[in-house]
C-alpha cells in the first residue's frame, strides 16, 4: 500500500498549500486536481521538483471547450513521473471570453509549443510566452479551430473567396523571418529550408540562422501538415474515427490505432479477447518494422547513402505482403476494433509471416553493415546532435530517442498493456545520446520486435477476436444473417454509432516513434467531445534547435533523419 | 597545311567532339542501369532497346525546355559559366593518348596542361554557383572552390611520381615508359591520385557541391534545361577524364598483351568508370569539415612522403 499512500500524502499536501480540489476520479484512474490560474506556476514547480515521487515530464498540454457543457475552457495538464512510473493531471477552468493562462515555458521548455497551440486552437492568451504565434493554422487564419463555436466543416462557412490584396498579404505572411541579431557580425545569413526541400522529409519548414555552414538557430515552422484530425473527431461515431487514426503516424498504421481504441476500452471498460490482444500486438511490431525500416531508407537517403533505401523498402514490401494477406490493407489498415479486430487470421497467415521472419535477420545485418558498421556513416553522426538525459525528459522526448540517452524507459515493460508482459524482449539502450546511438537503438529494436512476433504467432490462442459486449462492439456480420436481434443492433449501430459513457481516458502506448497518447473526452454521446492526440513527434521536433546549435549545415539533415518525425504526426 | 588537312583535322575534331559527348550520354544511361542492377531495381527499360534510346530522349526532352534565366541571376556569367565545365573537359582530352598512334595532340607539357583546364573547370561550378545570387546555390560554388583548392595539391604531388619514373610531361611517354605499370611502382600515388580525381569530379562521396540532401541541387540548383545539360554533361565527360587519365598514368595505357592498345584502353577505362558507379551507390557523403581534414591532414602528407620516396629510390636507382 505503499504507492496508495504516497498517492495520498500527494494529495493532501496539494489541497493544502495549493488549495488543488480533487476532481472527480475519470474513468482512467488518474489523479485529476484542479487548480487556479494564478497557483498554476508555482504548483507545477512543486510537482516537477518537490512532489514523491517526481514529475519530470509534461506529456500533454490542451484544452477542452466546454461550450457544450459547463461552459467556459477547461485547461489540462498530463504530467508523467518517469521515476514513480505514475500519471497526475492538472486541470484549470478558464473563462471562454478573453482566457489568459500563465506561461508553463520556465518549468518546462517543452510548454513552449503546447502553449502555442492553446493560444492557435483556443485563442487562449499566455502570459509569460516567449514567442506567442499561430503555430499549425497559417497567420491570417480567422479564428480558433477547436472552439466549439468554429465550423466544423467547411461547407459552414461562407464561400471563399481570394481578392489580390488579401492573397498579397498572405504570401508576405511566408517570407522567411529574419532573426538575425543586430549585432556587428555581419557574417550570419538566414537560410530558408523547405517547405519543401529533399532533406526534411514532407512538409516542414526551417528558417536556419548560419555563420558560414555552422548553425546558430533554427526556428522550425510547422502545421503545413496539419489536417485537424482532432477536430474531426468531434463529428465521428467512435468506430468511423479509427480510420483516420491510421493517418496520424501514416508510416506505422495500427501503432496509432491501439492507443485510440485501448483509451475508448478503458472509458467503456471493454475486455478484449485473448486472441484479439495476440492479433494486436503481432501486428503493432509488424507495424514498428515497417516503420523503422522507412527510417533506415530516409535516413541512409539523408547520408547520401543511396542503396539501403530500396533495400529498405524491398522488404517492407514483403511485410505489407503479410499485412495485406492479414488485414487487407497495406499502409493503413483500419484493423482495429473497439472490442477486437475486424477479422480473424486467414488461412496460410502463419506460413506468410514465418516466410518473412526467416528472411529478415539477414536483411538487418545488411542494413548494419551499410550503416552503422560504415566508417564514413560512423564518422557523419558520431557526436552530432547530443541530447542529455534531462535534456530529453525536459522537452518530453520519447520513444528510441529518449533511450538513446540512457533511459530505460519503453512502456511496453513499465506498464505493460495488451499483454506486453507475456513477451520475452529486451529494451536496447545506448548511453551516448547522439545521432549514432539512435541508430544503433532502432536497429536493435528491429530485432527485439521479431521477437515478439516471433512469440505471438507461436502461442496464437484460440477463441473469438471480437469482445461480445453488445454494446460496443459490432456483432458479427455472420450472425446478423442469423437473427433479428443482432440486425437491428448491427443496423442501430452502424447508422448512428453507439453511446460511450461519460468519462475522461487516457491511454498511452510505445509508438514506434515514442510516446503516443490519446486523451478521449466523452459527454455520453455517440461521438467524442473531444478527443486529444498527443503524438511523439511534435516534442521531437520543437527540440530540433537544441540538437542542431553549433553544428554544420550537412548535420542538420542528419540530426532530422536521427529523430525520425513524421510531418503528418507533428501536424495530426 | 594544305585545306584538305585543315578540313581532316576538323572532321576528325568534331568525330571526337560527338564521340565524348555520345559516350557521357551512354555513361549516364550506363551509370542508371548499373545502380539499378545494385540496388534490386530495373532502371530505364523503356525507350528504345534495354533503354538504349532514354540518352537521347532525356537530351530531347532538356533542350526543348524553355531556355531561362532567373531574374535574379547575373545574366552573362549564368549563361558563360555553364559552358566552361565541358569546354575545359573536352579541350583536355586532345592530349589524351588511346593508343600507341591515336591522339590528337602530343604537348611536352601534356600533364600541366590538362591539370591546369581542370582548375579552370572548377570556375564554371563556382561562377554558377555564385551568378545564380540565390543562397543553396552560392554554398555549392564556395563548396566546390574549397574542395578544388584541398584536393588539387596532394593531386598534383601524387602526380610528380609518374613523372619522375618516366622523366617526362608528356602523356605518350609516360605511357611508352610503362612497360611495369606505374601503379605497381607507385601504389600510393596511384591510390591518392584517384581519392582526389573522384573529388575533382564532385562524385560520391565527395559530392558535397551538389549534395542533394542539404543543398537541394547544389550550384545547378537554379539552372535548367540547356544549360544543365552543359553542366550534366561535364560531369559525366569529368569522370570519363578521370578514368582515362588514371589509365594513362597508372594503368599502362594502351599496353597489355593479345589485345589491340585501344581496346584496352577502353577496358581499363570503362572499369574505372564502374567502380565509380559503385562508390556512389555504397558510400556516403562526407561533411564539409571531414572532407577538408581529409585532405590536408591526409591526402597532402601522405603524397608528400610518396614524392620523397620516389626521389630517394630514383637517386639509388639512377646511381646504380
Amino acid at each position: 500500500m505503499a504507492g496508495y499512500e504516497r498517492q495520498l500524502a500527494l494529495t493532501t499536501q496539494l489541497q493544502a498549500r495549493f488549495n488543488a480540489v480533487p476532481s472527480k476520479p475519470p474513468c482512467d484512474k488518474i489523479e485529476t486536481f484542479v487548480v487556479a490560474a494564478e497557483r498554476l506556476t508555482e504548483t507545477l514547480t512543486f510537482l516537477k521538483h518537490e512532489a514523491e515521487p517526481h514529475f519530470e515530464m509534461l506529456f500533454d498540454l490542451s484544452a477542452i471547450d466546454e461550450a457544450g457543457r459547463d461552459g467556459g475552457l477547461t485547461v489540462f495538464y498530463q504530467l508523467l513521473s518517469l521515476s514513480g512510473n505514475a500519471d497526475l493531471r492538472l486541470k484549470i477552468s478558464l473563462p471562454a471570453k478573453a482566457p489568459i493562462l500563465p506561461s508553463a515555458c520556465a518549468v518546462w521548455p517543452a510548454a513552449n509549443w503546447y502553449e502555442r497551440e492553446l493560444y492557435d486552437m483556443f485563442g487562449i492568451q499566455v502570459h509569460g510566452h516567449p514567442d506567442l504565434r499561430r503555430i499549425l493554422m497559417p497567420e491570417y487564419w480567422e479564428g480558433h479551430p477547436l472552439r466549439k463555436s468554429h465550423p466544423i466543416r467547411a461547407t459552414e462557412m461562407p464561400p471563399y473567396q481570394l481578392p489580390e490584396a488579401r492573397y498579397r498579404s498572405i504570401m508576405e505572411s511566408y517570407r522567411a523571418e529574419d532573426y538575425r541579431e543586430p549585432t556587428e557580425d555581419s557574417e550570419e545569413m538566414i537560410l530558408n529550408i523547405g517547405p519543401n526541400h529533399p532533406g526534411t522529409h514532407g512538409l516542414l519548414r526551417l528558417v536556419v540562422r548560419l555563420a558560414g555552414e555552422e548553425i546558430r538557430d533554427v526556428r522550425p515552422d510547422i502545421g503545413f501538415h496539419h489536417r485537424g484530425a482532432e477536430k474531426m473527431a468531434e463529428r465521428q461515431t467512435y468506430h468511423s474515427y479509427i480510420p483516420y487514426t491510421d493517418r496520424i503516424d501514416y508510416l506505422s498504421g495500427v501503432q496509432n490505432e491501439l492507443p485510440y481504441v485501448l483509451t475508448v476500452e478503458q472509458l467503456a471498460g471493454i475486455t478484449v479477447p485473448q486472441r484479439a490482444q495476440v492479433i494486436r500486438v503481432m501486428l503493432c511490431e509488424l507495424f514498428r518494422i515497417a516503420s523503422h525500416m522507412v527510417w533506415i531508407a530516409s535516413y541512409s537517403h539523408d547520408t547520401g547513402l543511396l542503396s539501403p533505401p530500396f533495400y529498405a523498402f524491398r522488404d517492407r514490401e514483403h511485410l505489407f505482403d503479410v499485412i495485406e494477406m492479414i488485414t487487407g490493407g497495406r499502409m493503413h489498415p483500419s484493423f482495429f476494433r473497439i472490442g477486437g479486430v475486424a477479422l480473424d487470421l486467414p488461412e496460410g497467415w502463419h506460413e506468410a509471416l514465418q516466410g518473412f521472419l526467416k528472411r529478415m535477420p539477414a536483411a538487418i545485418g545488411e542494413y548494419q553493415t551499410l550503416l552503422v558498421s560504415n566508417p564514413i556513416l560512423r564518422g557523419r553522426t558520431r557526436g552530432i546532435g547530443i541530447l542529455s538525459t534531462a535534456e530529453a525528459i525536459d522537452w518530453g522526448i520519447s520513444g528510441p530517442n529518449l533511450r538513446a540517452c540512457g533511459l530505460e524507459w519503453d512502456l511496453r515493460k513499465q506498464r505493460p498493456y495488451s499483454g506486453y508482459e507475456h513477451y520475452d524482449f529486451e529494451v536496447p539502450t545506448a548511453t551516448e545520446g547522439d545521432a549514432l546511438a539512435r541508430t544503433e537503438v532502432r536497429l536493435e529494436e528491429i530485432r527485439q520486435s521479431l521477437r515478439i512476433v516471433e512469440q505471438a504467432m507461436r502461442n496464437m490462442p484460440s477463441g473469438p477476436v471480437l469482445s461480445a459486449e453488445a454494446r460496443y462492439a459490432f456483432p458479427r456480420k455472420e450472425a446478423t444473417l442469423q437473427d433479428i436481434e443482432t440486425l437491428i443492433h448491427h443496423f442501430i449501430n452502424v447508422s448512428r454509432g453507439m453511446s460511450f459513457p461519460p468519462g475522461e481516458s487516457l491511454f498511452i502506448t510505445e509508438a514506434p516513434k515514442g510516446m503516443n497518447g490519446y486523451f478521449v473526452v466523452s459527454d455520453g454521446s455517440e461521438k467524442p467531445y473531444r478527443l486529444r492526440i498527443r503524438t511523439p513527434s511534435f516534442p521531437h521536433i520543437q527540440s530540433l534547435a537544441l540538437l542542431a546549435r553549433g553544428h554544420l549545415m550537412a548535420d542538420l539533415i542528419v540530426i532530422l533523419g536521427s529523430i525520425d518525425y513524421v510531418l503528418a504526426d507533428v501536424d495530426r | 597545311m594544305s585545306f584538305t588537312q585543315w578540313l581532316l583535322t576538323f572532321i576528325g575534331l568534331a568525330l571526337v567532339l560527338l564521340g565524348l559527348i555520345l559516350i557521357a550520354a551512354l555513361m549516364v544511361y550506363g551509370e542508371r542501369r548499373i545502380l539499378a542492377l545494385l540496388q534490386d531495381r530495373l532502371g530505364p527499360n523503356r525507350a528504345g532497346p534495354f533503354g538504349l534510346l532514354q540518352p537521347i530522349a532525356d537530351f530531347i526532352k532538356l533542350i526543348t525546355k524553355e531556355d531561362f534565366v532567373p531574374p535574379f541571376a547575373d545574366r552573362m556569367v549564368y549563361t558563360i559559366a555553364p559552358v566552361i565545365v565541358p569546354l575545359t573537359v573536352l579541350l583536355s582530352f586532345a592530349v589524351v593518348p588511346m593508343s600507341n598512334d591515336w591522339w590528337l595532340a602530343d604537348l611536352n607539357i601534356a600533364l600541366l596542361f590538362v591539370l591546369a583546364l581542370s582548375s579552370l573547370r572548377v570556375y564554371g561550378i563556382i561562377l554558377g554557383g555564385w551568378a545564380s545570387n540565390s543562397k543553396y546555390p552560392l554554398f555549392g560554388g564556395l563548396r566546390a572552390a574549397a574542395q578544388m583548392i584541398s584536393y588539387e595539391l596532394p593531386m598534383v604531388l601524387a602526380l610528380m611520381g609518374v613523372v619522375m619514373l618516366s622523366g617526362s610531361f608528356s602523356l605518350v611517354e609516360i605511357v611508352a615508359a610503362q612497360e611495369l605499370p606505374f601503379i605497381i611502382l607507385q601504389p600510393l600515388g596511384f591510390i591518392i591520385f584517384l581519392v582526389c580525381g573522384i573529388a575533382e569530379t564532385n562524385r560520391l562521396p565527395f559530392d558535397l557541391p551538389e549534395a542533394e540532401n542539404e543543398l537541394v541541387s547544389g550550384y545547378n540548383t537554379e539552372y535548367g534545361g540547356i544549360r544543365f545539360v552543359f553542366f550534366y554533361l561535364g560531369e559525366y565527360m569529368g569522370m570519363l577524364l578521370i578514368a582515362a587519365l588514371i589509365t594513362v598514368l597508372f594503368l599502362g595505357g594502351w599496353h597489355g598483351p593479345w589485345l589491340p592498345g585501344v581496346v584496352w584502353f577502353a577496358v581499363k577505362t570503362l572499369a574505372l568508370i564502374f567502380l565509380f558507379f559503385w562508390l556512389r551507390t555504397s558510400l556516403p557523403r562526407l561533411r564539409y569539415d571531414q572532407l577538408m581534414d581529409f585532405g590536408w591532414k591526409l591526402m597532402l602528407p601522405a603524397a608528400l612522403i610518396n614524392l620523397l620516396i620516389t626521389a630517394v629510390f630514383g637517386l639509388f636507382w639512377m646511381e646504380n
